[in-house]
């Protein structure tokens, strides 16, 4: 049971790319492993920037010799008088045996030749030689190249291969490279090449590690052991933890340390926002905090070398970064000359979209779309200051113009809000209405994901909505709707955003009406022209929204599928309606009530379907006949007394107990259907209970689609 | 001095040293291209050499205007016009990353007091329609180099490809000498007197005046004028070109008004001493033109896009003709008698002088 390595050594992997890659290949050699029944042990991933590895321990040295039976001509055409004819000895040559080895098996279809014959097992070194080229040659890169061939294809140039069985090397060829022992350690540390002794994992991991190369849990442990023993050089200090930062050093290093850099604190007068991004974007540097997470004059390098013996190398650092804070203190003090009221107008210039116009008719479509959004919270007891989210919405924008934001485009919104404290608005304008536009600015663009918090203030959400509803309104109505991977305007993480800050500030608003006046605001634009109609954007719109929503209960609320199909089913408008009915949903589908219920209500809709075919009318109101059947009349009476009830607690949005009221209908219900027959000749009693059946339908699918259930469960 | 070396290199000394390696290794040393270009990219050694098959080495220093990063002078670490030294090596040698360390060695970095990564950068001029894969080569968080492989060149799928360096010289050198200003950095240290001349001596009043040009006084119309009437020409050449193409492909057809010399066939000569350089160069100073009037604000965003487009538009024409031209000069040689083939080597020696 050999142990199999092999390491492609390639020039410097994308960072972003190779935690992927690794994987794939992993399970592209685990694939092989398996159909070619080398199967083993344990197989492990190994990577760097500079190669990918898998280890397998305990594979087959071969495979299994096998024997099959293949069948050949029927016995009455392979002999004639007892002795073989051309058919028998050409299968018998086929099949690679001696005519006399051939036996005769019976089947369904009568007696045939058969032979028995044995593949021999190829070794493995055959069998990965073979194989393996094309597995490494299919896997994925966001971005690949070609150096050698247009037809040979990587992320980047590959510069040696190593394949060994045990101690052996197995004669395998990538590209024009002939695998052997040979791996490279350290660029800088070790000039020398490494000569791998065994293809074991320990033998492979230490030759490397004398060669200054560690596996990623390695490095990652000895990032962040250096990094807390940097920090502790200054009292109550730490380090901000940034998962995304450590994924990306990992990846750019095969043997880190770390340096402790400083700046001139006088730096610190810029915003935090801005030295973290040059930091942590721009030069990929760990900011340093104080007890209570200011932050301190300090910033953390994780170097792809040992040590920093002379100090050049944190020399070399604080220079860059002192130059890139001197840059964005200019671009602040550059900035400041123009306010932000002045550079509305610039907005002008500054193209949203081809056909939608300006950024400065967006600024105007934001503004009145937040207006319409004031009044509909306001008639709904949510008091928003209308000149907060108007001043906001009116200088939401106009950051794009500065040269911070040109600098640092991550900023925009974050650099408006930031200029919007610091400058004097209106005049007159009291100090917290100030601030309350800064931070609706500031946090506009939120939630930039399904894990970012959604706008503090409501006016910061107001505007949040508006500026999201108008994108996607214009870009629906020109019908571009992101389809499968194509969403190049990032349409449905706005539409997550708009479902999430709907459901997490409980507003009180419905999607249709708010993309319904969103396009409202383009009618004077010259982009009508381009417009779909009406209805075709409503539907769309409805369509991409219920995904939206469905995604945002289920992903981000951790509901099961059924609940959201049925709470869904019954509508997918009001945000926070489907929530309060999912949420009740939840607590009582397992009940047996609701797979009864989930039945009638699916038997309801036939009968109303084929009625509704047949051209049967119904009544317009149902009523307790003189001839109305028993269970008909308790039906009625059940309806009578607990319909207005439960509209009640409907209407004061207690599902849950408008739900365990409704179960209580399973038995009137189902004794309903046991015993009384809807579709009867006589007119007046059908017409009375079909339109029984529909209140009853209407009754249960205002709070969900129980027919859903249904079909996921085992009552149907 | 926080450097490795002694006695840092002033900046003159850091181009000599960077073009004596590549040199020593085979390199051709071109000088500056006397067309205002963005990058040594557009150079034509760089733009042109990298299409169709032929090998090739080539290193220069190419000055790089870009009007919109001028800061009159004032901003310590932006200029108006950088230099760039430009490293094409077709097609890039197995040990092309281990070269280039060596290189630093050679303007003297000791990579094992410094701390050096590549991290991914890719290419892409669209003005151009060019792109690569590659990196920038990060030299304790100072981005001192692009690194690229070439993959495409004016819509041109390249093979074999080019691997292109690009040294960013005040960086390095204000990275050698360790000042916090480009200005401060030291060109020439004269050996008898020891009197320096800075960067800022020979250069400042350039980014000064250049930024008072590019921002405020380049005339709009003139420049508009000016893109035009080059945009024009280029386009005409081109067409020419392309009717010789056609003449060429198809069996003997009567002479074209104005596509070949009178009174004779198109022939392979006529393509080949057709100056698509000239059409290049055109196509040049409309890509600096369309720079200028950016800076001078007189370009709408929507009309920006539409700019880029004609600019990307005679390149893309430019690369496929050459290419074409490059093709036929094979073709032509192997066809062809003697004397001709002799002459074969005519039209290069106009164009572009020979590369090992």
């Amino acid at each position: 049971m050999p142990d199999f390595l092999l390491e492609i050594g390639c020039e410097e992997i994308p960072a972003r790319m190779i935690g992927a890659a690794a994987q794939e290949l992993r399970e592209r050699v685990v694939a092989l492993l398996t159909r070619e029944r080398l199967g083993g042990g344990e197989v492990a991933s190994f990577e760097t920037p500079r190669r990918l590895a898998v280890l397998a321990s305990g594979i087959a040295g071969a495979q299994h010799d096998v024997t099959e039976q293949i069948t050949g001509p029927s016995a009455n055409v392979a002999y004639k008088d007892g002795q073989p004819t051309p058919a028998a000895h050409a299968f018998a040559r086929k099949a690679g045996v001696e005519v006399a080895q051939l036996e005769t098996i019976s089947t369904p279809k009568g007696e045939y030749l058969a032979a028995r014959v044995t593949r021999r097992g190829r070794t493995a070194a055959e069998i990965l030689a073979e194989f393996l080229p094309k597995e490494i040659a299919a896997l994925y890169w966001p971005k690949n190249m070609y150096w050698r061939k247009t037809n040979e294809r990587f992320v980047r140039p590959v510069r040696w291969l190593v394949a060994m069985l045990d101690g052996e090397a197995v004669p395998l060829e990538f590209d024009g490279i002939q695998a052997g022992n040979q791996s490279r350690g350290h660029r800088i540390l070790t000039d020398m090449a490494v000569s791998i002794p065994r293809a074991a994992g320990s033998a492979y991991v230490d030759a490397l590690r004398n060669a200054k190369v560690l596996g990623r849990a390695e490095r990652e442990h000895q990032i962040r052991k250096a990094l807390d023993a940097a920090s502790r050089t200054i009292a109550g200090a730490r380090w901000r933890e940034d998962k995304l930062l450590l994924d990306t050093v990992v990846n750019l290093t095969e043997f880190p340390s770390v340096v402790l850099g400083g700046f001139d604190p006088q730096f610190l007068m810029l915003p935090e926002e801005i030295l973290v991004t040059v930091m942590r974007d721009h030069q990929k540097y760990f900011a340093i905090e104080d007890e209570h997470g200011k932050l301190l004059p300090h910033f953390l390098a994780v170097l792809n070398t040992d040590s920093d013996p002379q100090g050049l190398i944190r020399h070399g650092n604080e220079r860059v970064l002192r130059a890139r804070f001197n840059d964005a203190r200019f671009f602040w003090e550059t900035d400041q000359k123009k306010s932000l009221l002045e550079r509305l107008d610039s907005l002008k210039q500054v193209t949203f979209q081809k056909d939608l116009g300006s950024y400065y008719e967006k600024t105007q479509r934001v503004q009145r779309l937040c207006s319409w959004l004031n009044e509909q919270l306001k008639q709904r007891g949510i008091t928003v200051r209308p000149g907060v989210v108007h001043k906001a919405a009116c200088l939401s924008k106009t950051d794009l113009t500065t040269e911070l934001v040109k600098e640092f485009p991550e900023l925009q919104g974050v650099v408006g809000g930031l200029y919007a404290r610091v400058q004097q608005l209106d005049k007159g304008l009291p100090e917290a209405t100030r601030l309350s536009i800064a931070d609706a600015i500031y946090d506009h663009y939120k939630p930039e994901s399904t894990d970012d918090a959604v706008p503090r203030s409501i006016e910061g959400a107001v505007l949040s909505l508006g500026d999201k509803a108008d994108t996607i309104a214009g870009m629906f109505a020109l019908g571009l709707v992101p389809s499968g991977s194509k969403d190049p305007f990032a349409l449905r993480r706005q539409a997550n955003a708009v479902v999430k800050v709907i459901a997490e500030k409980k507003l009180p608003l419905r999607l249709s009406e708010l993309m319904r006046d969103a396009r409202t605001g383009y009618q004077k634009s010259p982009a009508t022209s381009k417009f779909v109609d009406e209805r075709k954007y409503a539907e769309s719109n409805a369509t991409f929204f219920r995904e939206r929503l469905e995604f945002y209960l289920r992903d981000v609320c951790g509901y099961a599928y059924d609940v959201v199909k049925a709470a869904l089913g019954a509508d997918a408008d009001d945000v926070g309606d489907a929530l309060a009915r999912a949420q009740a949903l939840k607590q009582v589908l397992h009940m047996p009530e609701f797979q009864a219920i989930g039945a009638a209500c699916k038997r309801m809709r036939n009968i109303l379907r084929q009625a509704d075919e047949k051209g049967i009318a119904r009544a317009a109101n149902f009523e307790a006949l003189p001839d109305s059947a028993p269970e008909e009349k308790d039906l009625i009476a059940y309806l009578h007394k607990s319909g207005a009830k439960v509209e009640e607690h409907r209407n004061r949005k207690e599902y849950l107990q408008a739900l365990q009221l409704l179960a209580t209908a399973r038995e009137p219900v189902d004794k309903f259907f046991d015993k009384v027959m809807v579709m009867v000749e006589d007119q007046r009693v059908r017409a009375n209970r079909l339109a029984l059946l529909q209140t009853l339908l209407k009754e249960f699918s205002t709070i969900a689609d129980f027919s859903e259930i249904v079909t996921e469960g085992k009552a149907a | 001095m926080k450097s490795t070396t002694p006695s840092p290199l002033t900046f003159q000394e850091l181009i000599l040293r960077l073009q004596t390696f590549w040199a020593e290794r085979g390199c051709v040393l071109q000088q500056p291209y006397d067309v205002e270009v963005g990058a040594g990219t557009m150079a034509p050694e760089t733009f042109l050499r990298v299409l169709g098959p032929q090998a090739c080495k080539v290193a220069y220093v190419q000055p790089s205007r870009r009007p919109a990063d001028g800061r009159y002078g004032e901003n310590p670490n932006r200029l108006f016009k950088h230099m760039q030294l430009q490293v094409i090596l077709k097609p890039p040698p197995e040990n092309v990353q281990e070269l280039y360390l060596e290189s630093l060695g050679a303007i003297g970095i000791d990579l094992r007091q410094h701390d050096i990564k590549f991290e991914e950068d890719n290419w892409e001029a669209p003005t151009l329609s060019a792109w690569g894969v590659g990196w920038q080569v990060m030299l304790d968080g100072l981005e001192i180099t692009q690194f690229t492989y070439f993959q495409q060149c004016g819509g041109v799928d390249l093979f074999p490809i080019s691997a292109e360096l690009t040294y960013g010289l005040e960086r390095i050198a204000a990275f050698l000498q360790d000042v916090d200003s480009i200005y401060e950095i030291i060109w020439a240290r004269d050996p008898d007197s020891g009197r320096v001349v800075k960067y800022g001596d020979v250069r400042l009043a350039d980014e000064l005046q250049f930024s008072v040009y590019n921002f405020e006084l380049a005339d709009v119309d003139k420049a508009w004028k000016h893109f035009e009437l080059c945009e024009m020409e280029c386009k005409e050449l081109l067409e020419r070109y392309g009717e010789l193409k056609e003449s060429q492909d198809s069996h003997p057809v009567p002479p074209k008004d104005g596509g070949t010399r009178e009174g004779h066939p198109p022939s392979i000569k006529d393509k080949l001493r057709f100056p698509l350089l000239g059409a290049y160069d055109l196509c040049l100073k409309c890509s600096h033109l369309f720079n200028i009037l950016d800076a001078r604000g007189a370009i709408s965003v929507t009309e920006r896009v539409g700019v880029i487009a004609r600019v990307r538009a005679l390149a893309v024409g430019i690369a496929k003709a050459w290419v074409d031209q490059q093709n036929a000069q094979t073709k032509g040689g192997s066809e062809q008698t003697e004397p001709v083939a002799q002459k074969k080597t005519q039209p290069r020696k106009e164009t572009l002088s020979p590369v090992s």
